[in-house]
């Protein structure tokens, strides 16, 4: 159909654009892989150990096997700890109390304090954990000595593969932005487009459907987020080494549904503005940041006061995420999924509706 | 009176007390007027006097708020299905597609009126080379200078050989010499036999109307052919017939 050829015009003489999609989703990529990954590696520490026994030595020890941390030096005194901090030569200070060996083998109890460096909080937090973590195996490893010694320690590099970890937090995370931002925000934009031309009133004076108008502008969009959806797995799987556990069909069937639906919400915010700029700020403001900050993305939703979680449950994206996550991640099958298929079929259908009733038919 | 007797093998539009309201605000004021086959009927008034408003209801993209109107034989509050089909609109931005290429932009306006496919190739051909613009073909929209838009425009618009063309002041921001060259291409349709529904605030382009309406504040103050209009109001040109009816104007702009 003519109608559908220009479309593709329109974006494919649109180089910049056009680059844009293409390169973005690799960009987003790299970003959330490399730059804000959380992974902590040979971070340096320094110990206050003024009980200095056999148990201190074996934590101190366990820490260092692991490649997270790097024994930088040995505190004399409480005072230095201060100091270490200042000159910024360690990320964590290990101290540990008097007679920490006796108390623990008589009291069943004994104090360390792990000190970080509050000043970039997801590195601290992320390297208290390990340490303490580290030292909770130790702890099982002294009351189980002597019977299964070694089996603790897989697990711990298991569940501590951090680079994996954030690749598998990302990569869905991601694709539910991506293929958000391009049908949502590129075809409300389009539309706008349109409507600021002139061009959208020649069409409705046309013999034309109005239906046909809207749908032919989202044909293009559809092709371009199916090739950035397989894009973005070629390079989660190749590059990030992250696999498709579960069954490929109905993640593609899943991707579908939701670009379907990111298309409807493209229509629904096209038909409320008349600007490129205000379909711009809506996308932007109104989709970009909730789904960065309540989707699941980046901060998990389970920690979120209700009334956020309430807020997370209405944006598609965290639906789309949550059954990515299963299917790609987990490994699960399609019957794992329904409650999020449902749901974003729901959803829709819905914004299809009220978006084709929105459409006016006759401008005003 | 049946309303249905007025509307004759002559007249392609006929309106009947149409009236336009937005809220409280009377943009177009019970207005009544016929419009003869193959006549240049121009629409003449100060920015917000309602010309655009009346155009938009007669071309189905607003809805009247009462009264009645035939266009081509079909009323607009029911049939404006039937109405898009045989007339052709070209608006005050004389929206084409900026960046696609002039023939594209043919084949796309005339793919979407629905002129066969074969029929597109010659008559796209022949409308270059009637417009001079056989090198341009494959240039995009944007890279043309204002006035060459406005007639490809006003080709695009009537390429379907529709009954009626309305056009919303096409010439805007061009200078006279450039509007009398697009006049030509006005009358070249007129002898066609398309009718030319057309909005000004020139009143030099009034002077080429066969007839003419003049609207102050939503109602139609005026409405003759411009020789009579001049000698009822005893004035030497039509300016000199707009300001004398603008003056008791309450709305500015």
């Amino acid at each position: 159909m003519a109608f559908v050829r220009k479309e593709f015009h329109h974006i494919f003489r649109d180089k910049m654009t056009m680059l844009i999609l293409l390169v973005m989703p690799l960009l987003m990529l790299v970003l959330f892989g490399y730059a804000l990954n959380t992974e902590v590696k040979n971070s340096k520490f320094a110990v206050y150990d003024p009980s200095h026994d056999e148990a201190t030595r074996a934590i101190v020890e366990k820490l260092q096997i692991n490649n997270y941390f790097i024994l930088q030096k040995m505190l004399k005194s409480q005072a230095e700890v201060d100091a270490v901090f200042k000159t910024g030569e360690v990320a964590m200070v290990v101290v540990f109390s008097e007679n920490f060996y006796e108390n623990l083998l008589h009291g069943g109890k004994a104090q360390i304090q792990l000190i970080a460096d509050g000043s970039d909080p997801n590195t601290a937090s992320v390297i208290t954990t390990y340490a303490s973590t580290i030292m909770g195996n130790y702890q099982l490893e002294l009351l189980k000595v002597g019977k299964i010694p070694y089996q603790i320690f897989p697990e711990v590099k298991l569940l501590y593969n951090p680079s994996m970890v954030a690749a598998y937090n990302f990569v869905p995370g991601v694709m539910g932005m991506i293929i958000l931002l391009i049908c949502a925000m590129m075809t409300s934009i389009s539309i706008a487009r349109e409507k600021e031309t002139g061009t959208m009133e020649i069409l409705l004076v046309s013999p034309m459907k109005p239906l046909y108008v809207i749908l032919s502008k989202a044909v293009p969009y559809f092709f371009l987020s199916i090739v950035n959806l397989f894009t973005i797995l070629a390079i989660s799987v190749f590059v990030m080494g992250v696999p498709i556990a579960g069954s490929f069909f109905w993640l593609i069937i899943l991707s579908l549904l939701y670009i379907f639906v990111s298309l409807a919400l493209g229509l629904l915010i096209s038909s409320v503005v008349n600007t490129q700029m205000a379909a711009m700020l809506i996308s932007a403001m109104g989709l970009m940041m909730p789904v960065m900050l309540l989707s699941g993305m980046l901060f998990p939703t389970e920690n979120m006061p209700l009334f956020l979680q309430l807020i997370s449950d209405v944006i598609p994206a965290k639906w789309y995420i949550l059954a990515v996550k299963k299917i790609m991640i987990k490994g699960l099958g399609a019957e794992a999924i329904i409650l999020e298929l449902i749901v974003l079929a729901v959803m829709a259908i819905a914004l299809i509706s009220i978006s084709l009733r929105k459409f006016k038919i006759r401008l005003e | 009176m049946n309303q249905l007797e007025t509307i004759s093998a002559d007249n392609v539009i006929v309106v009947r007390d149409l009236t336009k309201k937005f809220g409280n605000f009377t943009a177009v004021d019970h207005i009544s007027f016929e419009v003869g086959k193959g006549e240049i009927f121009g629409f003449l008034g100060a920015n917000g006097a309602g010309k655009t408003t009346a155009m938009r209801m007669l071309c189905g993209l607003s809805k009247q708020t009462s009264g009645q109107a035939w266009v081509a034989g079909f009323d607009i509050a029911k049939e404006a299905e039937s109405i898009k089909k045989c007339i052709g609109y070209m608006s005050q931005k004389f929206a084409l597609y900026e960046d696609l290429e002039v023939w594209e932009n043919i084949r796309l306006y005339a793919g979407i009126y629905g002129v066969p496919d074969k029929e597109i190739a010659p008559k796209t051909d022949e409308l270059l080379h009637r417009l001079g613009f056989e090198k341009e073909r494959n240039a995009l929209v944007k890279s043309l200078p204002l006035g060459w838009k406005q007639k490809l425009a006003f080709s695009v618009a009537i390429f379907h050989q529709p009954k009626i063309v309305f056009l919303d002041e096409p010439t805007g921001g061009v200078d006279p010499s450039t509007r009398r060259q697009f006049w030509e291409l006005i009358y070249q349709a007129a002898d066609q036999g398309i009718t030319v529904f057309v909005t000004t605030h020139y009143m030099d382009e009034a002077e080429y109307c066969n007839r003419v309406t003049i609207m102050v504040d939503g109602r139609i103050d005026a409405l003759d052919t411009p020789k009579n209009l001049k000698e009822n109001f005893d004035a030497k040109n039509m300016d000199e017939v707009f300001h004398h009816l603008a003056r008791n104007a309450k709305r500015n702009d």
